[in-house]
């Protein structure tokens, strides 16, 4: 008896050294995390409050709320918030639009469409290419003058007997950010489809074949059954888009000429935070440092509103 | 059901469906073209018939920037860093996932904060501490970091605790193994498809990474591909250099059409996870 207690007692602190081992196993994480993730987020946060001009260059004074008091009377900051919702705005409606048909239709019960195996392999391509490779590109097709996407239009208008202005696609104010708008859904609406299409097939199929017994035509079956079960991966694709949209950066930084008439219609919030981070010149680290803080307020109220909505209307 | 009026409406969704797909690869294909046109042929006309220009362009391309070596450069921080975010990540994720200690659930809770946290955040922070230890222009900030990936982590905790079975390291204790050895011996295996696929995913994004490492290197010799690629935004004499920006641009995008034709698969099942697992 007393021997079976003592194994009992080995074991039982044996288990706990066990569980000791997780601190080992978890160490690298958490000193690297400390030092790159949080530190930063931290001094970041410092520096806010601070009227640091070029981060530890001369003294940094401490002037509380100065920095986000004026972030929020710049008009330049409302403004490039205003560019980013916009472009946000437009590329959403058409990513997740795009995404939904194509997820209805390769969901059809009736049409049984194949090929979804190489239809999302090619749908998907453009989001692995890097924003940079992505920015050229459309840049070079979409010039005005000598650009191949006029020269298309021009001998498809020419068909038809018609003439064509050439439009500055990225050029115009009024064009450059649906036009910005529009390659960010060519490179995401693949990304969303995959994501409404793991949804879709998730859902049991019990419920469509019970619809289907019960005559329920396809709109009754979208609206009662599809619909409202893809409601959580309906947030997750546009929380996780908002969160992508309000740091919008690559694409319109490399895609906008900043001597061009545009520039000032397409310029994102990450933008102008790099302007006054980065920027040789308008370096201005405590002024930038509150945009971003004031973006992260902004992300994190947006993402708490639209859990908010999507999980009252579940119940 | 198989009526004409079926048939059609059903040819009619496939052809929306290949026009689609045609959209996605139109411009690649017009990138691939015009890189082997001369600058005067592309303003004047557009085809999908190749020219005769390949080797100019690419001369002209050399001219500029050192592609070859934007290329080296981004595979030497790539390369590492996919390693690190896939050793430790898987590392990590087992260790919360396995092991009851305390704090465990304070660095779970700070991944899930973390992961909501934009990336942008830190940013000026990361660039002045990589100032005060004298890591500008150096790739350490771009690799060591890796270590640390709370998206990665999040899913291979939930991963490792779909895929391997408590009972698997009891009897390894049994027989004597240390932890790491049994890490290394018996998770690592059993975790290996997720383990694969988030370092795809972790290379990829790597490889297109582009503000950070604009940020942190200011050398020309040292820039990785993307930003190689950015220097073309200061070029302006388009007219002249159109078929070797095309050019340029096709040479950055075949590495990752290449790593997309041998792992699509893991790819698009890693993005499924993600949805499905929210």
């Amino acid at each position: 008896m007393g021997k079976g207690m003592g194994i009992m007692e080995t074991k039982k602190k044996k288990m706990k050294n066990y569980d000791n081992a997780g601190y080992f196993f978890v160490a690298p994480f958490v000193i690297v995390f400390l030092i790159f993730s949080v530190y930063p987020v931290v001094r970041t946060l410092y520096f806010s409050f601070t009227d640091a001009k070029i981060a530890g260059v001369g003294e940094a004074g401490w002037i509380w709320f100065e920095n986000y008091k004026r972030v929020l009377t710049d008009k330049f900051f409302w403004r490039a918030l205003g560019n980013t919702v916009r472009i946000w705005g437009v590329n959403i409606v058409l990513q997740l639009g795009l995404a939904f048909l194509l997820m209805m239709v390769f969901s059809d019960v009736k049409y049984k469409m194949k090929g979804l195996g190489i239809f999302r392999v090619i749908y998907y391509l453009p989001n692995l290419i890097a924003a940079t490779s992505v920015a050229f590109l459309f840049k070079t097709l979409l010039d005005w003058r000598y650009g191949t996407f006029n020269q298309i239009i021009y001998s498809i208008c020419q068909l038809f007997g018609k003439t064509y202005q050439p439009i500055d696609w990225l050029g115009t104010a009024a064009h450059a950010g649906v036009t910005i708008a529009v390659v960010q859904t060519w490179v995401w609406f693949g990304n969303s489809f995959i994501m409404l299409m793991a949804g879709v097939q998730g859902i049991s199929k019990d419920y469509f074949e019970a619809a289907a017994i019960d005559g329920a035509g396809r709109w009754t079956v979208f609206a009662k059954i599809t619909l409202p079960l893809l409601r959580p991966i309906l947030l997750y694709v546009a929380i996780t888009s908002l969160i992508g949209g309000l740091q919008m950066f690559d694409l319109p930084y490399l895609m906008a000429e900043k001597a061009s008439a545009s520039y000032d219609s397409v310029q994102t919030v990450v933008m102008y935070l790099y302007k006054f981070g980065f920027e040789t010149g308008t370096t201005q680290t405590g002024y930038a440092s509150a945009i971003a803080y004031i973006l992260f307020l902004i992300i994190l109220a947006v993402s708490v509103v639209q859990f908010k909505l999507f999980n009252r209307k579940e119940g | 059901m198989n009526t004409i009026g079926y048939k059609i409406k059903k040819s009619i969704l496939y052809l929306i469906l290949i026009l689609l797909g045609l959209t996605c690869l139109l411009p690649f294909l017009l990138m691939m073209v015009n890189a082997t046109r001369s600058g005067s042929e592309i303003v004047t006309s557009f085809t999908l018939i190749p020219s005769t220009y390949l080797s100019e362009n690419w001369h002209t391309v050399s001219e500029y920037f050192n592609l070859l070596k934007g290329m080296l450069n981004s595979l030497i921080v790539a390369l590492p860093a996919t390693f690190l975010t896939a050793y430790f990540s898987a590392m990590t994720a087992y260790g919360l996932a396995m092991y009851k200690f305390k704090g465990n659930k304070l660095i779970f809770g700070t991944i899930l904060v973390f992961m909501m946290i934009p990336g942008q955040l830190g940013l000026i922070g990361f660039y002045n501490l990589c100032t005060k230890l004298h890591l500008v222009n150096s790739y350490i900030p771009l690799i060591i970091p890796a270590i640390a990936a709370p998206g990665t982590v999040f899913f291979l905790r939930q991963y490792v605790l779909s895929v391997l079975p408590p009972s698997l390291i009891e009897a390894a204790r049994i027989d004597g193994a240390g932890e790491l050895y049994s890490f290394h011996r018996i998770v690592i295996p059993v975790m290996s498809p997720g383990i694969a696929t988030m370092a795809i995913m972790a290379f990829i994004g790597s490889w297109n990474n582009y503000l950070l490492p604009m940020i942190i290197l200011n050398k020309n010799e040292k820039f990785t591909l993307p930003v190689m690629m950015a220097t073309l935004r200061a070029s302006t004499d388009i007219n002249s250099n159109q078929g070797a920006i095309y050019l340029a641009v096709a040479i950055s995008v075949i590495p990752i059409l290449l790593v997309f034709a041998f792992f699509s698969k893991y790819i698009i099942s890693s993005i499924s996870a993600g949805a499905v697992k929210e």
